[in-house]
């Protein structure tokens, strides 16, 4: 047995929760030992733990992790006022966590008061990470603003921020210098510009810059030349008329940026302008497109994110250049139309498939797909890692053979071992989960709409995937049976969320009286809805 | 049939700790439920209703009000940015009206503009609730079928489609409704 000052600086080399989670279970010693040396915790699933619980067990943490809403309130599959608030937790770590320095956020709501709180307790406090957070304000960021004297990084993911006033910057003080990571790509109202500016020429370590929408083009270069060290930049609008003395400053102040991995913003793209970025193209590894409906230019990146207006031809391109790319993804430009304009099928992710060696992860949204497609994705890229295939009109089948595509997702899983992501669309029946069952053993989170046509679906993938801990089902004939049957797999899992399926509220009442470990909720809206999360406790 | 007898007999063999069944062994199941659930961790006002469904049932209810909520899965502000682009690029608004079908509890919303005729616009609605529609003038011939088309006008009077010229329809047509043949009679007489 080692002393514990060994132990503790082994420990102190794990950084993984799931190591962490595992070595604390080897025996007592090493429970105590990794209990008080444990300084980022991360919860996946608020309600699965008391904050109580937490703070008594880890005493000394600095940084916290918390995830609220299920996966689908993305999609507004979750009612108003479901949950999810931070509330009782901050209430907790402002008394039992005097030093924190980080906390992490994602799909929950936020109040003012929270982060007046957040702002007021925690001296040392240095990171706030919000990612697809709601219900607070401005006010709220500039309480954060005037009492976080250490703060590296404020970080808005995708929030949806009530925006009360420009003016929150200003109340950064003048001794404030620390920032290195600013993302406020989320607001929509403009922030003052001159406070932006003061504090970015006063931050010399910022190395994350993302302006919103309102930023014009014409200030980019005042900011840039303020931050040549910046690693990762986000532009704010990027429109405007053609002048060359705007376009010449903008390519100086690009060019003087030696660090810059990773573009992103680019609203409402003016084409003349995009050449501007190519001095750095070289070095990015990351170019998010995303808002910007024209097409990209032949860049090298490893994550490539754009819409489908870069159509087949487009994506040709990208597997014949970019041959780091990691990660792919193809947002469509007008979701809600039936016929696209656009020229993307299934031709242009099996091009990318065919010539990034390196591609591990996709998220595709286009309007046709075939079997033989999916089998040579599978064969070209049996690395993949994570696979979302989203095609826009539901239950549509291979369109060449009119077959539902159980083998073109059979071959996913079969050929590409390491999958642990898998999010499926299209015509698929029952088959499609027996190929899931039988093959996807890393499978970590499944993703199911539309599909299956017996309970008998649900059954080989609760039964058959032994890695399952996320899996999110919306409109599939998934009822009873194949539920309680696998009452026990249930409480292996972090959720199960299902909507619009034939599950019976007395099912639901009965897992959650004989299944103690898990949290059971049903959701019924007026309309009679039946949705059924369930959370099973993180251990 | 048979094939799911057997497929379903496959829950029967599982270990019976873990396996859950409704009802008092011996009788059947039935998953009759009236109460209301009563949620420990959050209250909620539309926790009151009365649930029975029927095992039976093997049409799925879609859960949407306009079209299907939350598909596909793009994220709100990705829709707004979208929508926002093809409505300043487009000349002249599009015109979006209402449409709903009896017995569905979805509705969905279609571009007028985009039809030159009654034929056109027949298609594509018979193509998005997957039933058949007969036109006003069409029923003398009685082609059989079980719906028909009426619309609701600028004043506000529900009409059948297909009485008026398509231009004249198209500016004063505000909501469609597919309805049941058999609740038509009476409707075309309002003019």
């Amino acid at each position: 047995m080692f002393p514990e000052e060994v132990l503790e600086h082994v420990f102190s080399f794990l950084t993984s929760h799931t190591d962490r989670n595992s070595v604390s279970l080897v025996c007592k010693t090493w429970y105590e030992m990794e209990r008080w040396c444990r300084k980022r915790v991360f919860i996946g699933n608020c309600y699965a733990v008391n904050p109580k619980v937490i703070i008594k067990r880890f005493p000394e943490v600095k940084g916290v992790e918390l995830k609220g809403k299920p996966h689908f309130a993305d999609f507004n599959l979750v009612p108003e006022g479901w949950g999810g608030f931070v509330w009782p937790w901050v209430v907790e770590f402002a008394k039992g966590y005097p030093w924190l320095e980080e906390i992490r956020l994602k799909r929950m709501v936020v109040s003012d008061e929270c982060l007046e709180i957040v702002a007021k307790s925690f001296s040392k406090f240095r990171v706030l990470v919000l990612e697809s957070c709601d219900g607070f304000s401005t006010d709220g960021l500039a309480s954060i603003a005037s009492h976080c004297r250490n703060l590296r990084v404020l970080d808005l993911r995708e929030c949806e921020v009530e925006e009360l006033s420009g003016h929150w910057l200003s109340h950064f003080p003048d001794s404030f210098t620390s920032l290195e990571v600013l993302n406020i790509a989320c607001l929509g109202s403009e922030v003052s510009f001159s406070a932006l500016e003061r504090l970015v020429a006063r931050s010399p370590k910022l190395k994350t810059l993302r302006l919103n929408r309102t930023v014009p083009l014409e200030k980019l270069s005042t900011l840039l030349q303020r931050a040549p060290q910046l690693i990762d930049f986000g532009t704010g609008s990027y429109s405007a008329e053609i002048r060359s003395d705007v376009y010449s400053s903008l390519k100086d102040a690009f060019s003087s940026c030696k660090n810059l991995k990773s573009l992103s913003g680019f609203w409402d793209v003016t084409p003349a302008y995009l050449p501007v970025v190519h001095s750095v193209c070289s070095q990015l590894t990351s170019l998010n497109l995303s808002y910007a409906s024209t097409q990209s230019p032949e860049l090298t990146k490893i994550r490539l994110v754009v819409l489908d207006c870069i159509e087949d031809t487009g994506l040709n391109t990208v597997s014949m250049t970019c041959k780091d790319l990691r990660e792919l993804v193809v947002f469509p430009s007008e979701p809600f139309v039936g016929d696209a304009e656009v020229q993307l099928t299934e031709q242009g992710l099996v091009s990318v498939s065919q010539g990034c060696s390196k591609l591990q992860s996709v998220l595709y949204f286009c309007r046709q797909m075939s079997n033989s497609a999916l089998i040579s994705i599978s064969k070209n890229r049996p690395n993949l890692t994570c696979f979302r295939l989203c095609i826009i009109e539901p239950t549509v089948p291979d369109y060449l053979t009119l077959e539902p595509l159980d083998v073109g997702f059979g071959s996913i899983v079969e050929n590409c071992k390491q999958l642990t992501r898998l999010s499926m669309s299209g015509l698929l029946t029952d088959r499609v989960f027996e190929y899931i069952g039988t093959h996807a053993k890393n499978l970590d989170m499944l993703s199911i709409a539309f599909a299956g046509d017996s309970d008998l679906g649900l059954h080989h993938v609760l039964s058959g995937c032994d890695s399952l801990r996320k899996l999110e089902i919306r409109d599939c004939p998934f009822g009873d049976k194949a539920l309680l049957a696998n009452a026990s797999k249930l409480e292996k899992m972090r959720s199960l969320w299902m909507s619009s399926c034939l599950v019976s509220f007395g099912a639901c009442k009965l897992l959650g009286q004989k299944m103690p470990g898990l949290n059971v909720e049903v959701i019924d809206e007026r309309e009679n809805l039946n949705s059924l999360p369930e959370y099973a406790p993180v251990e | 049939m048979d094939q799911k007898r057997s497929t379903l007999s496959l829950f029967e063999d599982n270990d019976l700790a873990t396996e859950l069944r409704l009802g008092l062994p011996g009788t059947d199941d039935q998953p009759e439920i009236k109460s209301s659930l009563s949620s420990n961790k959050r209250s909620s006002s539309e926790m009151g209703s009365n649930i029975c469904i029927d095992e039976n049932e093997s049409r799925l209810v879609p859960p949407a009000k306009e079209q299907i909520v939350g598909w596909p899965p793009v994220r709100s502000y990705r829709k707004n940015i979208f929508l926002l682009k093809r409505t300043e690029s487009e000349t002249g608004s599009g015109m979006y009206v209402k449409v709903s079908m009896d017995g569905a509890p979805y509705l969905r919303k279609l571009d007028l503009k985009m039809y030159t005729s009654y034929e056109e616009l027949m298609k594509a609605l018979q193509e998005m609730f997957k039933c058949i529609i007969g036109l006003y003038f069409e029923r003398e011939g009685d082609n059989g079928s079980q719906h028909a088309l009426s619309y609701e006008d600028k004043e506000g009077d529900w009409m059948l489609v297909g009485d008026v010229p398509w231009d004249i329809f198209m500016s004063s047509c505000k909501r469609l409704r597919i309805m049941k043949s058999c609740e038509v009679k009476g409707l075309g007489d309002s003019l």
